[in-house]
């Protein structure tokens, strides 16, 4: 070995190590979706182009993830350099300045391009706060082979009205099927997300402009009715503990004739490897009540926020720059296929031909999330923004506590009035304490 | 005198025996089963019967390292353990052998920090780790797991070390024996099977502990808790695969329990016939 040769490996070994020792490692705290765990697969091919900067995954349940990720802003920790939370938590945390706006995107990030209610969700002051992952809204999964059995055709907006009646006419239960699968399972973002939904299609609201609880009105009154009714005549047995998942696995088996829930359902309904019904859904738009203009605005997003603990900002938003990117989205086509990419977030991979062709429920999403608007979630006026949920810190608690009476009622614990009465009683409490009321 | 036990009556209680015993292993026994399920299977209702698949536990084991959080695990449970041993064998003497007016009042204050839920002092607890750089380090968590396990194990060798008679100790020092050497040389050995099951047991509460472990680890010290509450999922089945990484994750404390349930037992019963 010459002294040259020598001496450059020694400065190669050196670079290296220089490189090493000055890489940036990104602490990520997600949850366990399917969409999360395949970006984690690809986070090589960001770091390959990144050689700078490292990625850890912290995979933690969802609601421990909120705990842990509060407690760590709150307490000022900076465990981690990007969080994954939803919509209801961003506009609430910005406020807080938990987080860092995201103006370090780069230019090559074509902000324009994200469906506008989603980025309108995510901003607060025309600031971008979180980038969004993935999106969905709420629509009907409908069995078309048994819609034409009982000589029914879906309508391009169907009505509450038509639902009870096809939900009905398809239940068949000597062969196990519910004409309609629902959440009913306890919880904020479990049942409480549809019956919110649904209650904003009855033309009902949470709370009127004063922050007073409306369980006392006609519109509650009716939502919950039709629901607990809808169950009952047409639900599966113990739908008080159904939520997302559950209500996955019976349409995915065949035993519900319909099943209203997020969009993003759609994919794993269709996909022939774990659906045995893939080749006979049907998609349509979330009901309105007759009279009442209002698809229930349900729109969910999984995003990527940077929260203001972090001493990595700059990695971090490179990083989100990559995830949220249209290149990602390319990248997830070539690996998994169109049907596979994160769903609900830009205007583009709509229009995209490849994407519409493998993915049948392209259209009916985007016609269900561009319906969706939460700054005006009810026709009536309030004073908060949020679909299936109210964007105040409180409503987490008091969601929860709503939904366990709720749910009571499709247990057939409960009656109707009572829960109603009882989330009067509860909501007007915490409002009161929380000095929302004055 | 003996008890006159009719064939009747013993096989009656042999099987009440079973029966209970069945119920408490049950959920362990249903988390291995449906581990070897499919998602679908999983979730679709009560069955005993899988249809024999691995790969829950090869996917497991493909999205997350296991050996990383497990290698944690053995760590911090052995050396909270260790730790808590060496200030809990001094201090249980020194209640059970040198007691004093407060000593009692000492006892049930220890115990009472154990009735406070620990979400109470999660706030000052993290403050404290932060300003100190200990989150997400093993050295922070091998603290914390000794301090809460600490009044356990000074209660339970107190317990035992006031059964040993303290004339022995008294004949140790008139010969000569320095206290340490009382404490190495003629305590320790009289309360072996006492200290044995101390042991055990404290690796066992350390392996389980899943509040602390979570909210005080990202990446370098999460131990086995965290990593099976990483596969809950709030959109998409995960109930096969939580159970196979469950299964994991008790596997090797289970196996330890198995080896050593005399040893356990002989220690929880020391000293109950004198």
């Amino acid at each position: 070995m010459t002294l040259k040769t020598f001496l450059l490996g020694a400065c190669s070994a050196m670079a290296f190590v220089a490189t090493a020792a000055s890489a940036e490692t990104l602490t990520i705290a997600t949850v366990n979706n399917g969409d999360m765990v395949r970006m984690q697969g690809l986070t090589s091919e960001f770091t390959k182009a990144n050689p700078d900067i490292q990625v850890n995954w912290v995979t933690l349940e969802e609601n421990v993830l909120r705990e842990r990720v509060t407690t760590d802003i709150a307490a000022n920790g900076g465990q981690y350099d990007i969080v994954t939370i939803g919509n209801y938590e961003v506009p609430i945390w910005a406020k807080q300045k938990w987080l860092l706006p995201l103006d370090g995107l780069g230019d090559k990030y074509d902000m324009d391009d994200l469906l506008p209610a989603i980025r309108g969700g995510l901003s607060v002051d025309s600031k971008l706060y979180a980038a969004p992952f993935y999106g969905e809204s709420a629509m009907i999964m409908y069995r078309k082979d048994l819609f034409e059995k009982a000589g029914l055709k879906m309508p391009e907006s169907p009505t509450w009205e038509f639902i009870a009646d096809a939900a009905k006419k398809v239940t068949d239960r000597g062969n196990d099927v519910s004409g309609m699968c629902l959440r009913g399972k306890a919880g904020w973002g479990e049942n409480m997300a549809f019956v919110s939904a649904l209650n904003n299609s009855f033309g009902g609201r949470w709370f009127d402009e004063n922050w007073k609880p409306q369980f006392d009105q006609p519109e509650w009154k009716a939502s919950l009715q039709f629901y607990a009714d809808l169950m009952k005549e047409a639900g599966p047995a113990g739908a008080s503990s159904n939520g997302f998942n559950e209500n996955l696995t019976l349409f995915q088996q065949g035993k519900c004739g319909m099943w209203i829930d997020a969009t993003v359902a759609a994919s794993f309904v269709s996909n022939p490897k774990d659906s045995k019904v893939a080749d006979k859904v049907g998609y349509a738009i979330f009901p309105s009540k007759e009279g009442v203009k209002n698809h229930g605005n349900w729109l969910w997003s999984w995003n990527l926020a940077v929260p203001a603990s972090s001493q990595k900002a700059e990695a971090a938003q490179k990083f989100i720059s990559w995830a949220t990117s249209k290149e990602y989205t390319t990248l997830v086509a070539s690996k998994e296929g169109w049907a596979n990419v994160p769903p609900g977030t830009r205007t583009s991979l709509y229009k995209n031909a490849d994407y519409q062709k493998e993915a049948a429920f392209a259209a009916p999403t985007l016609a269900a999330m561009d319906a969706a608007d939460i700054t005006k979630p009810t026709v009536k006026p309030v004073p908060y923004t949020g679909g299936q949920f109210v964007a105040i810190p409180e409503f987490q608690a008091l969601g929860t506590t709503v939904g366990q009476l709720f749910s009571a009622v499709i247990a057939g614990q409960s009656t109707v009035d009572d829960a109603l009465a009882a989330a009067q009683a509860t909501a007007t409490r915490d409002m009161t304490r929380a000095g929302y009321i004055k | 005198m003996a008890r006159k036990v009719t064939t009747g009556a013993r096989i009656g209680w042999s099987i009440a025996a079973w029966v209970v015993a069945l119920l408490i292993f049950f959920p362990i026994l249903y988390a291995v089963i449906t581990s070897l399920k499919t998602e679908q299977e999983a979730i679709a209702g009560f069955s005993l019967i899988p249809s024999g698949t691995f790969e829950n536990y090869i996917t497991v084991q493909t999205q997350r390292d296991y050996f990383k959080p497990f290698m944690n695990s053995v760590i911090l449970s052995v050396g909270s353990t260790i730790l808590a041993l060496i200030i809990a064998i001094p201090s249980a003497w020194a209640m059970a052998f040198a007691p004093t007016k407060r000593t009692k009042d000492i006892l049930m204050w220890m115990l009472s920090t154990k009735m406070m839920p620990s979400v109470a002092v999660l706030l000052p607890i993290f403050i404290i780790f932060r300003t100190f750089g200990l989150l997400d380090s093993r050295v922070g968590l091998t603290i914390m797991l000794t301090l809460i396990n600490l009044p356990i194990l000074i209660w339970m060798l107190y317990t035992y070390f006031r059964e040993i008679p303290g004339e022995i100790l008294e004949a140790a020092r008139m010969d000569g024996a320095s206290l340490w050497k009382e404490i190495v040389y003629v305590l320790t050995p009289m309360a072996v099977p006492g200290i044995a099951s101390t042991l055990l047991l404290n690796i066992i509460l350390a392996w389980n502990e899943a509040f602390w472990t979570i909210q005080l680890t990202t990446t370098n010290a999460a131990p086995l808790t965290a990593f099976i509450a990483s596969f809950s999922s709030p959109q998409g089945l995960f109930w096969a695969k939580l159970s196979a990484a469950s299964t994991m994750a008790i596997a090797p404390i289970l196996i330890l329990g198995w080896f050593s349930q005399k040893q356990l037992v002989r220690g929880l019963t020391f000293g109950a016939v004198k």
